[in-house]
């Protein structure tokens, strides 16, 4: 399987604090990666480092085939990015999100439109076109910033906790996007700290203060661990470390 | 090029969304241009007098008279007794204690010669040495006529005399509103620029927008043009409201060429935007925007001879407002309004406000990192 | 935080130093038509004053308009043909000034102490000092500030300013912004008091505006030598009065104003502009049109700057400022009360 994104001895020191300590781990074509660790255990200072918001300290760095340092131009026409505070314009209507972002991917307003009729029927959000984003509920808010973070069809998509603060019903339904997504083949690459959104990966990596302690299936890390759920996994390699 | 269209469309549609800017956006050249043009004057227009007459002669009241018949002075309070003069300058209620001595026509009369005092409060040293001035030339006036009066001559003529003739161009009116009135555009359009500009990135930055910008292929310029043109237009547009009010409220006669006044302004706009943009790109909250703006606004238009001339500033303060855009704009902006000066006579300011543009759009370019 | 200690210290060096209303070498041009010893002589006079300084000599038949278009030269002087001679043989010259009226002040001081000057070395050479008959001579004392010194009008009109800026503003965007970030209703959830919670968030400002307060006041005196001629301690309490109220009127702006924006610009609207412009710190109340007179009355810091002044300048006590001082107390309960109930409001 092709390798979308490697990762060999990323360091990230910010003073003499080391946030990354010698990643290493390659993401497959396709799968949907998690990214688990407890709150400040470095996930979404590699994520950002991966989407090219932040330079490395040292270490090797490719996403999508091209290189963080030096091409990072190209890197982002190739991958889509939705991050823990929501962030599509609240004082614009939905259409109107879509049309800057696509605009700003150079998206023609004919293929533009097509998509988008598509995409608000998939969410059935036909009638809420004009409606502003501030006004929608906050699991819409998400649907549609995913959807729009993979409107120009990138290689791979980073979410980062996507579906904090919402109800387990809305976040499964957010799974089932993600889903399709990867059904597209779009990688997905995703942190969060929810562990029941740990089983729905192909493979997880768990990082705790900045190493990666554990990466594989979930079948075989709860096998590896002796544990009925990832939770366990999880406050195992907590409690290991410790 | 698309993609600046798009961040243009977005930021009109932010604008237009947005009701407290909308307000501000009418609001500001409204009351700048009634309030400030209105409070901003330095004419002197109605001074009180406490006046104390020791003499009670008839030239003691003649004086009195004639005092409170110019327009400048009021007579508000009469007393015999001096200390009262200082008393009532420490209540606050009069500027000028006259103190006219006892024997004071007398003196006139015998010894050629009399005093007058005259108490000034002059915590305001400006508005002191104004009241004072009005009223030494009222005395002197006064003098002149009993001279003549005593003398029985018509005029007294001195043997030598230098006639000088004063001759006010431009504004032979005097009128300070005309003055104030391009000055206070200038400081009209650097507010809303600056605020509009600086407030829109930092917007974005405590909204977390901007990350979803920065992981795009956005180009920093493409960016940061998309945010510059709205705010040109914007402010311009103000400019000419608030030109239209200074029309119509102040007759503010319009000399010079008006696609100069657009033409220079919307290069400052640019140099502007550019300060505001690195503020917001150094700055993290709206609040720090606030107060980063407010310091620069303040040093740009307390130097940049809005209110004071420059020429009394010291070397430094005028070496320094070679880079202030304030200073060079808003020296623009009288000189074709009320001059007509043409554009060979702005050479050396056309100069200075695209070096200083060029400077603070680099500096926001530089500044404005995609990548934390 | 540099912004907030800073900008007292360099709006005061600024006002002390920069801003300046004495007209001091300002640039004239010079259209000498006669050239004899006379026209010298005056120019020479007038170049010494200190008040003009040559920017060019003008040929006759130079374009007046194209000198003042260029923006430099503020004044022409144009001595007429055989001033020496008209002078001695038919006792009177003549000489004309051309100021650009464009800036009306400047021309007018310009014009008169041109004249002045002029009339002064007529007086003194060529009638010299002739005794003339019933001379009216004026004693003038300039009370309370000799040396006519701005910085005496600038020090309590910053004060007020900064004491606004830092205690009004500042607590009305910070609580603004915890309201719009929804921290707000974390702290009234606590079993906290509302009072505590406002007293927690005023009280630093509080401190920062009183520092800042003696910060002004240290350098005016230091630097600038302004007095302080009353009572230090009736100074400080006026001082600590004005900083109550500033901060009562910030809390009821953060209870009008939905978020950050209004209030930021309710806070410029309402506070700064009139600050500086209807307070009498930089301009005369007295000459505005009287519906700005009317406006200023509500301002607060008119009536804190004629507190000051009066202390600092004119070392009067509490018989003068009474009324002014009263004025503030009702203004701060005024706020206070204001506040209060749109707060209830807001609860209910």
């Amino acid at each position: 399987m092709e390798k979308v994104i490697t990762v060999k001895n990323l360091v990230k020191k910010f003073g003499s604090f080391v946030a990354n300590d010698h990643l290493n781990f390659d993401v497959y074509q396709g799968e949907i990666f998690g990214f688990l660790g407890a709150n400040g255990a470095g996930k979404t200072t590699a994520m950002k480092i991966l989407c090219g918001l932040s330079s490395p300290t040292s270490g090797e760095v490719k996403v999508g085939g091209f290189d963080i340092y030096t091409e990072t131009e190209k890197v982002k026409r190739n991958i889509g990015y939705m991050s823990q505070k929501f962030s599509l314009y609240e004082d614009l209507t939905v259409a109107e999100n879509i049309r800057f972002f696509s605009g700003i991917y150079g998206i023609s307003p004919a293929e533009r439109r097509q998509k988008q009729d598509k995409l608000l029927k998939d969410l059935g959000l036909e009638r809420s076109k004009d409606a502003l984003i501030g006004s929608l509920p906050l699991g819409w808010k998400q649907k549609l910033a995913f959807s729009v973070a993979i409107f120009h069809d990138p290689k791979i998509v980073f979410l980062d906790e996507p579906t904090g603060g919402v109800d387990p019903i809305t976040r499964r339904k957010f799974w089932d996007l993600i889903y399709e997504a990867a059904d597209r083949g779009i990688t997905v690459f995703v942190t969060t700290h929810y562990m029941d959104e740990a089983e729905y990966c192909n493979r997880v990596s768990i990082m705790n203060t900045g190493k990666i302690e554990a990466l594989d299936t979930p079948e075989n890390l709860k096998k590896q661990y002796g544990a009925k759920n990832m939770d366990e996994v999880f406050l195992k390699i907590a409690r290991n470390v410790e | 090029m698309k993609t600046i269209l798009y961040v243009i469309q977005k930021e009109f549609i932010q604008v237009k969304r947005n009701k407290t800017m909308l307000r501000m956006i009418v609001m500001i050249p409204l009351l700048q241009m009634l309030v400030l043009v209105f409070a901003a004057t330095y004419d002197l227009k109605n001074v009180n007098i406490y006046l104390i007459d020791k003499d009670l002669s008839s030239t003691s009241r003649q004086l009195a008279s004639k005092l409170d018949a110019s327009p400048f002075f009021t007579i508000n309070n009469t007393s015999f007794n001096p200390e009262d003069g200082e008393k009532e300058l420490l209540k606050n209620k009069d500027h000028i204690a006259l103190v006219i001595p006892q024997g004071f026509e007398r003196d006139l009369i015998r010894e050629d010669k009399a005093s007058l005092q005259l108490l000034v409060n002059a915590i305001d040293g400006q508005a002191a040495q104004l009241a004072y001035s009005y009223a030494n030339s009222v005395i002197r006036d006064f003098n002149k006529n009993i001279i003549a009066e005593w003398k029985g001559l018509p005029e007294f003529n001195p043997p030598y005399k230098i006639e000088t003739t004063s001759r006010f161009w431009y504004n032979s009116e005097l009128e300070y509103k005309w003055y104030m009135a391009p000055g206070v555009l200038a400081i009209l359009v650097t507010l809303i620029g600056l605020f509009l500009s600086g407030m829109s990135l930092v917007k974005e930055k405590e909204l977390g927008t901007i990350e979803q910008l920065n992981v795009t292929p956005i180009k920093k310029i493409q960016f940061l043009t998309g945010k510059l043109v709205p705010f040109i237009v914007i402010a311009l547009f103000d400019l000419s409201f608030g030109l239209l009010i200074a029309r119509l409220v102040f007759n503010l006669p319009i000399v010079g060429n008006l696609g100069l006044v657009f033409g220079f302004g919307a290069l400052y706009l640019l140099g502007i935007l550019g300060l505001g943009l690195f503020i917001s790109t150094v700055a993290d909250t709206q609040q720090q925007v606030m107060f980063v703006t407010y310091f620069f606004m303040m040093i740009f238009i307390l130097m940049g001879g809005i209110f004071t001339p420059v020429d009394s500033m010291p070397h430094w303060a005028q070496l320094f407002d070679e880079c202030n855009p304030v200073y060079h704009f808003m020296k623009i902006m009288r000189m074709v309004v009320l001059k007509g000066s043409g554009f060979g006579d702005l050479i050396h300011e056309f100069v200075a406000l695209c070096i200083i543009g060029a400077t603070f759009l680099a500096l926001a370019l530089w500044r404005y990192k995609k990548t934390a | 935080m540099i912004i907030i200690f800073g900008l007292p210290i360099v709006q005061l060096l600024l006002f002390g130093k920069v801003i300046n209303n004495d007209l001091q070498n300002s640039k004239i041009a010079i259209l000498d038509q006669s050239h004899d010893n006379t026209t010298r002589e005056i120019t020479t006079k007038l170049l010494s004053s200190g008040y003009f300084v040559l920017e060019e000599e003008l040929r006759p038949g130079t374009d007046m308009e194209g000198v003042f278009r260029k923006g430099k030269v503020k004044m022409v002087i144009d001595f007429e043909q055989n001033f020496e001679q008209n002078l001695e043989r038919l006792g009177k010259a003549h000489v004309q000034l051309l100021a650009d009226a464009s800036d009306p002040n400047t021309a007018r001081i310009l014009t008169n102490y041109a004249s002045g000057i002029i009339n002064d070395y007529v007086n003194k050479e060529k009638l010299q000092n002739l005794t003339l008959p019933h001379q009216i001579n004026t004693e003038v004392r300039m009370l309370y500030n000799e040396g006519l010194k701005s910085v005496y009008m600038f020090v309590p009109g910053i004060m007020a300013m900064i004491l606004m800026l830092i205690s009004a503003m500042m607590t009305s965007i910070s609580i603004s912004r915890e309201k719009e970030m929804g921290t707000m209703e974390v702290l009234l959830a606590s079993p906290l008091k509302p009072i505590q919670i406002v007293l927690g968030k005023v009280t630093p400002y509080l401190l920062l505006s009183f520092i800042n307060a003696v910060t002004i006041i240290l350098i005016g005196t230091l630097i600038f030598g302004v007095p302080i001629k009353g009572s230090i301690a009736f100074l400080v309490a006026e001082s600590f009065l004005f900083i109550l109220m500033a901060l009562s009127l910030g809390i009821l702006i953060s209870t009008i104003a939905p978020n950050q924006m209004v209030a930021m610009f309710v806070s410029v609207l309402a506070l700064m502009l009139p600050t500086i412009l209807l307070s009498g710190f930089m301009f005369p109340i007295e000459n505005m049109p009287m519906p700005l007179q009317i406006l200023s009355n509500i301002m607060p810091p008119r009536w804190f700057i004629v507190i000051i002044k009066n202390i600092m300048l004119k070392g009067t006590g509490m018989l003068y400022v009474w009324k002014e001082t009263l004025i503030l107390i009702v203004m701060t309960f005024v706020f206070i009360g204001l506040s209060v109930k749109n707060f209830k409001i807001r609860l209910e």
